[in-house]
C-alpha cells in the first residue's frame, strides 16, 4: 500500500462514513475527521480535526464523564485516602478497581484504592439533600478507617443539582478531624467528557493539598538538587514503578507519583522538587503548569513507550540536570540497548509491515504510535476519546504517515474504518474489543494493558512486544473460519 | 532487566531485587502507614477482624463500603438487549452509558451496545428536550435499531424531563423521516436513587411490555409469556425455554438476551435474537405469564396480574425444588403430564445430588447477590444439607428478608443460619471473620473477601470479571442444579486437596479417590 493510495483510501472512508448521519449531526463528525500526514505545516491540529466539543447524542461515543476523570483517573489512585463516590450506588460501583492503578498496602486498612465507599444516595437524599449524610459517611470512615490519611468527596450528578455544599461539609469536618477532605465537584454532567473531571481534580490538588494544612509529616524529606516527581502516570499494571526505576537509576530522586501507587505525602512534597515529570499532558497539565508558576517548577513532557521515545526522553531529561546525571543517562541506554536489540530481533521479524489502529484516552494515542513503529508496525488510524487542541498538535509530531484521525469516534465509525481500512490489529478499549475480535480480528486493550503490563520503559516494552506478538500470532484468528467455507 | 528467553510481566517482573529495592525506597516519601509504622497497621487489621469492630462496622447507617448492587438503568439495559434488534437508550449523560457498557461487557466478554444522548450543563439548565429529538434521530439513521428502549440516569430524574413528552415531541419535530408516528420507543423511568439494578428491570420491563400492547388486546391464545428476569446465565435462558418446549407449549420469552451476549465468531452484527416485537406486542394476549424472578418483576407483575389477569404468578427455577414447581407448573397451565425427558433428567440431577452428598452436608456457606438468585441458590444448598450461614441481600427489597428466613427455617441448623438485609461486603468480612464459613458463594466482588479472610470463593452470581465463561452455563432447571452441583462439590475437593497436601505430614488424607 503505497502512501498516497492509502490516504486517498483514508478520505474516501470519512466520507462514506458521513452519509449515514442525518444533516445535523454528520456536519458536526465531518469536524471531528480528519486524514493527518507528517510534516504537514498547514495542519493546525493534526487531521485538523476539532476537539473537545458536545459529543452527538444518540450515536454510542466512548466517552466517560467528569467522575469518571475525577474519581476514576486523578483522585482515586492515591492510596493512603478514601473517595466517596458521593451520590447513587452506581458510579462507584462501575468503576471500581477497573483501571488497574498497582499499589502497595494493606487495603482496607491502609490502603483503599480497589475498594468502593458511596454514599448511596436514596430518593430521601435527594429530596431534602444529602449533606447530613456526608458529613455522618465522614465520621463512620473516621471510626472504621483510622489510618487514613484524608478524605476525598466524588459528587455524582446529582449533587450539583440539588443544591448541596459539600465544600460546607468539608470545610467542618476537616477542621473537626484535623484532616484534609477535599470536595469535588466533579458531577458528571459537567463539560463534555472526563477531561473537565481532569482539570477539576487538579484544582482540587491545588486548593486542599498545596494551599491548605496537610496532616501528613514532610519534615523528615530533605530536598535534594535532583528531586523530580513523575506526574500523570497512574501506575497501570506497574507502569510509573517501571518508570521510576530507570529515572533512579540515572541519579534522579523520585519523590512522587502523580497519581499511580501515590500517598499524600509525595503530593505535599512535590512543590519542593527541581523538575516536574508529565507523562500524560492531558489529565495533569494543569497542576504541572500551576506548580510552575506558583514555586517556579519547570515541567517537561516525556514518552517511556517503545525505545526510540523512551531514549529521547532519557536524555531530555538529562539535558536538564548536571553532567553526572547526563552520564549516568547514557550507561542506562546503553545498559538497556543489548536487551532491546534482542526484543527488536525477535518481534521485529514477526510483527513487521502489520497495521494498527487506536482509539483510546489521555496520552496514548500519541505516546505508543513510537512504540509499534520500533517493532515495524505500521500505525494508520488514531483518535482520543477526550483530547483537546493542544493533543492533537503535539499528535503531528507523532505520526509516520498519513493517519486516519477520529476525535470521539464512536462505535458506528470505529467499526467502519477498521471494515474499511483493514488493519491488522485493533488497540482500544473493552467497550470495543469484542466488536472487532468477533470479526476474528487481533485486538489489545489499551487502557489496561489488557491485564498485563506494565508498558512503560525498557522493561515494559519487551512486555509490550511480546503481548503484541500473541495478540497477532495467535493461532485462534484462523480458527474463525470453518473448513467446510469456501475461500474467500 | 528483562530476559529475552523469559519476558515477564508484572506478575514476576516486580518481584525481582531491583524492583523490591524501587519500591522499598519509595516507602522514605509515603504516607501510607505501612510506610511509616507496619506495626501499627497489624494492630489495626487484627481489630477489623474482632467482634469489637464488626458491631460497629454494622451499625453504619451512612456509608456503604463494598456494596453488592449497582443502580437502575442498568437492568433497564438489560431489558432492552433482550428484544428483537432494539437499541437501549440513556436519558442522560454519556458517562453512565459507557460504564453500563464496560460492565456488562466484562462480565459477558461481549460487546453490550447502548447510546445516551450525552446531556451536560445546558440540558441540566434547559432540560433534555433538544438532545432527545437529536438522539432518537440519529440513534435511529446510524443503528437502524427496530426499536429503541429509553431510561434515564439520575441526572434526567433530578431535572424531572418527562419522557413522554419528549418523545412525542421527537418524532412530530422528525415528520417520520426517521421516526415514524408508529416507531416503538418504549420508555421507563429508572432513577438510580431509588431501588437497584432489579428495579430498573422492572420498570423497563413494564414499560415495554404496558406500551407495546397498548390497543393489542384480542383474543386469548393458548401461549405462556415468561420473563426471565435480571438473569445474567445465558445458559439459564436456555434451561428454561428447553424445559417450556418439553411441553409443546407456545410461548414468548419476554426479554431474551442469550443470543445478543453469546454471538458466535466470524462476523459481528450489532443485534442478534431476541424477544420479537410482534410477540412482544402480542403478549397480552398469551393465557399466562410466569416470571421467574419475583423481586425483579413486581411492578411487572402486577400489571400482568390486575390489569392483563393472567394466570402464572412466580416461579423460580433454580435447585432442584424450584424446577419442580416450575415444571409442575407448566403442566398446570397446559394441563398436560410432565414429559418423560424431564423426569429422566430429574432423575439425574437427584442421582448427583446423592452421589455427592457427603461433600457438601453441614459445610457452611456464606451467600450474596440478588435477592432472586439468592432464594434460588440458598434453596440448593438446603436441599443438599449445606448450611447457608450468612445470606447477604444488599439489595433485598420488602418482603424478601422474612421469605429468606422461613427457608433457613426449615433446616435443623436454623439457629445458626443468618439473613443480612440490606448490608455490604463489608460488613461481610466482618461476619467472615467472626463467624467463619467453609465457602463463600458470590461474584468477583468476594476476591478481596478470599484474599483477606482466607475463606474459598466459588464463582456464582453477578458480576463475574475475573473468571471466563461461567456465565454460559446454566443454573437454571435440572441440568443447571447439576452445573451448581458440579461447581459447588468441585471447590469442595479442590480445598480439600489444598488442606492435605503437606508432604509427610498431611497428605495421607490427600486421596486418590474421593
Amino acid at each position: 500500500m503505497g502512501p498516497e493510495s492509502l490516504e486517498a483510501k483514508q478520505k474516501a472512508a470519512i466520507e462514506e462514513i458521513l452519509k449515514a448521519y442525518p444533516e445535523k449531526a454528520a456536519k458536526n463528525r465531518e469536524k471531528h475527521l480528519g486524514v493527518g500526514s507528517p510534516n504537514d505545516e498547514n495542519q493546525k491540529t493534526c487531521g485538523d480535526v476539532r476537539s473537545n466539543k458536545k459529543t452527538v447524542p444518540g450515536v454510542m461515543s466512548q466517552r466517560g464523564c467528569a467522575y469518571a476523570g475525577s474519581k476514576g483517573v486523578v483522585w482515586g489512585p492515591v492510596k493512603d485516602m478514601i473517595h466517596i463516590s458521593h451520590g447513587p450506588i452506581g458510579c462507584g460501583q462501575y468503576s471500581r478497581a477497573g483501571r488497574r492503578n498497582y499499589y502497595i498496602g494493606v487495603t482496607g486498612v491502609d490502603t483503599f484504592v480497589t475498594m468502593n465507599f458511596s454514599s448511596d444516595f436514596q430518593e430521601n437524599n435527594i429530596v431534602f439533600g444529602g449533606d447530613k449524610k456526608l458529613g455522618k459517611c465522614i465520621d463512620e470512615i473516621e471510626e472504621l478507617f483510622p489510618l487514613n490519611n484524608g478524605i476525598t468527596v466524588q459528587s455524582e450528578c446529582p449533587i450539583g443539582l440539588i443544591g448541596d455544599d459539600i465544600g460546607a461539609v468539608a470545610r467542618v469536618k476537616a477542621k473537626e478531624l484535623d484532616k484534609t477532605i477535599v470536595p469535588v465537584n466533579c458531577e458528571g454532567f459537567r463539560g463534555v467528557s472526563q477531561s473537565l473531571g481532569h482539570h477539576i481534580a487538579n484544582d482540587t490538588v491545588r486548593d486542599f493539598i498545596f494551599d491548605a494544612k496537610v496532616n501528613v509529616d514532610t519534615s523528615d524529606v530533605i530536598a535534594t538538587d535532583y528531586d523530580v516527581a513523575i506526574i500523570g502516570d497512574y501506575n497501570i499494571g506497574g507502569d510509573a514503578w517501571s518508570s521510576r526505576i530507570l529515572l533512579e537509576e540515572m541519579g534522579l530522586r523520585v519523590v512522587a507519583q502523580w497519581s499511580g501507587d501515590a500517598t499524600l505525602k509525595e503530593m505535599a512534597l512535590t512543590p519542593k522538587v527541581k523538575l516536574n515529570l508529565l507523562h500524560c499532558y492531558r489529565s495533569m497539565n494543569y497542576i504541572s503548569r500551576h506548580m510552575e508558576k506558583e514555586y517556579g517548577i519547570p515541567w517537561i513532557e516525556y514518552n517511556f513507550f517503545g525505545p526510540s521515545q523512551t531514549i529521547k526522553s532519557l536524555r531530555k531529561i538529562a539535558a536538564f540536570f548536571d553532567e553526572g546525571v547526563q552520564a549516568k543517562c547514557e550507561e542506562v541506554i546503553a545498559k538497556y540497548q543489548p536487551m532491546i536489540d534482542q526484543v527488536i530481533a525477535k518481534y521485529k521479524p514477526r510483527l513487521e509491515g502489520k497495521t494498527v489502529m487506536l482509539f483510546v484516552g489521555g496520552l496514548r494515542p500519541r505516546h505508543v504510535i513510537g512504540a509499534y513503529e520500533d517493532l515495524g508496525m505500521e500505525v494508520i488510524g488514531t483518535g482520543y476519546e477526550f483530547a483537546h487542541d493542544d493533543d492533537y498538535k503535539r499528535t503531528k509530531e507523532e505520526i509516520f504517515r498519513s493517519t486516519v484521525i477520529y476525535d470521539d469516534v464512536n462505535e458506528y465509525e470505529l467499526e467502519a474504518f477498521v471494515k474499511k481500512l483493514q488493519p491488522d490489529l485493533v488497540a482500544s478499549g473493552i467497550k470495543e474489543k469484542y466488536v472487532f475480535q468477533k470479526m476474528g480480528l487481533p485486538y489489545r486493550q489499551m487502557h489496561s494493558w489488557d491485564y498485563s503490563g506494565p508498558y512503560h520503559g525498557y522493561d515494559g516494552f519487551a512486555i509490550f512486544a511480546q503481548d503484541m506478538d500473541l495478540a497477532i500470532n495467535s493461532p485462534v484468528w484462523a480458527h474463525s473460519k470453518a473448513p467446510w467455507e469456501k475461500e474467500g | 532487566m528483562q530476559e529475552i528467553e523469559k519476558i515477564v510481566n508484572g506478575k514476576d517482573l516486580f518481584k525481582r531485587p531491583e524492583y523490591q529495592e524501587v519500591l522499598a525506597n519509595k516507602k522514605q516519601f509515603e504516607s501510607s502507614m505501612l510506610a511509616v509504622n507496619p506495626a501499627k497497621v497489624d494492630e489495626i487489621a487484627e481489630w477489623t477482624k474482632s467482634w469489637d469492630y464488626r458491631e460497629k462496622n454494622l451499625a453504619r447507617e451512612a456509608i456503604t463500603v463494598n456494596p453488592a448492587k449497582a443502580c437502575q438503568p442498568l437492568g433497564a439495559v438489560m431489558v432492552a438487549l433482550g428484544f428483537e434488534g432494539t437499541m437501549p437508550y440513556v436519558h442522560g449523560s454519556h458517562g453512565c452509558v459507557a460504564y453500563f457498557r464496560s460492565y456488562f461487557t466484562r462480565h459477558f466478554k461481549e460487546p453490550t451496545p447502548c447510546v445516551s444522548d450525552s446531556m451536560t450543563e445546558d440540558a441540566a439548565v434547559f432540560g433534555g428536550l433538544v438532545n432527545m429529538k437529536e438522539g432518537l434521530k440519529n440513534c435511529a439513521a446510524v443503528y437502524k435499531p427496530k426499536m429503541i428502549a429509553v431510561s434515564t440516569t439520575c441526572m434526567a430524574e433530578v431535572i424531572g424531563d418527562d419522557l413522554m413528552a419528549f418523545i412525542i415531541a421527537a418524532k412530530e419535530e422528525d415528520g417520520g423521516e426517521y421516526l415514524a408516528a408508529d416507531y416503538p420507543i418504549p420508555y421507563a423511568h429508572t432513577p438510580s436513587f431509588v431501588g437497584s439494578h432489579i428495579t430498573g428491570y422492572d420498570n423497563m420491563m413494564h414499560g415495554i411490555m404496558s406500551q407495546l400492547t397498548e390497543g393489542q388486546k384480542g383474543e386469548t391464545k393458548q401461549r405462556i409469556n415468561i420473563i426471565p428476569g435480571f438473569e445474567t446465565y445465558i445458559g439459564s435462558l436456555r434451561s428454561v425455554k428447553t424445559i417450556v418446549e418439553a411441553f409443546g407449549t407456545d410461548y414468548i420469552m419476554l426479554g431474551d438476551h442469550s443470543d445478543q451476549w453469546d454471538m458466535p465468531a466470524g462476523q459481528y452484527e450489532m443485534f442478534q435474537g431476541g424477544t420479537k416485537i410482534e410477540d412482544a406486542k402480542d403478549c397480552i394476549n398469551s393465557s399466562a405469564t410466569i416470571s421467574l424472578q419475583k423481586y425483579a418483576t413486581v411492578k411487572t407483575m402486577k400489571m400482568v396480574d390486575k390489569r392483563w389477569k393472567h394466570p402464572g404468578g412466580f416461579s423460580n427455577p433454580v435447585g432442584l425444588k424450584g424446577t419442580d414447581e416450575f415444571v409442575m407448573k407448566l403442566a398446570e397451565l397446559t394441563g398436560t403430564e410432565v414429559p418423560q425427558k424431564l423426569k429422566v433428567e430429574r432423575g439425574r440431577l437427584v442421582d448427583a445430588m446423592q452421589d455427592s452428598y457427603p461433600y457438601m452436608h453441614g459445610k457452611k456457606f456464606a451467600i450474596w447477590g440478588d435477592p432472586d438468585f439468592l432464594i434460588g441458590a440458598v434453596s440448593f444448598l438446603l436441599e443438599m444439607g449445606a448450611e447457608p450461614t450468612h445470606v447477604l441481600c444488599h439489595n433485598a427489597p420488602n418482603g424478601w428478608e422474612a421469605e429468606m428466613r422461613a427457608m433457613l427455617d426449615t433446616s435443623p441448623a436454623k439457629d445458626s443460619l443468618n439473613v443480612w438485609a440490606g448490608k455490604d461486603l463489608w460488613a461481610m468480612r466482618s461476619l467472615l471473620f467472626t463467624e467463619p464459613v467453609d465457602f463463600m458463594i458470590g461474584n468477583s466482588y468476594g476476591k478481596e473477601l478470599m484474599r483477606d479472610t482466607g475463606t474459598p470463593l466459588i464463582y456464582i452470581g453477578f458480576p463475574i470479571f475475573d473468571r471466563h465463561h461461567l456465565h454460559r452455563y446454566s443454573i437454571s432447571g435440572y441440568d443447571g442444579a447439576l452445573n451448581l452441583l458440579t461447581w459447588i462439590t468441585n471447590k469442595v475437593l479442590d480445598q480439600l486437596d489444598e488442606d492435605t497436601k503437606g508432604i509427610a505430614t498431611t497428605d495421607y488424607f490427600f486421596d486418590l479417590i474421593r
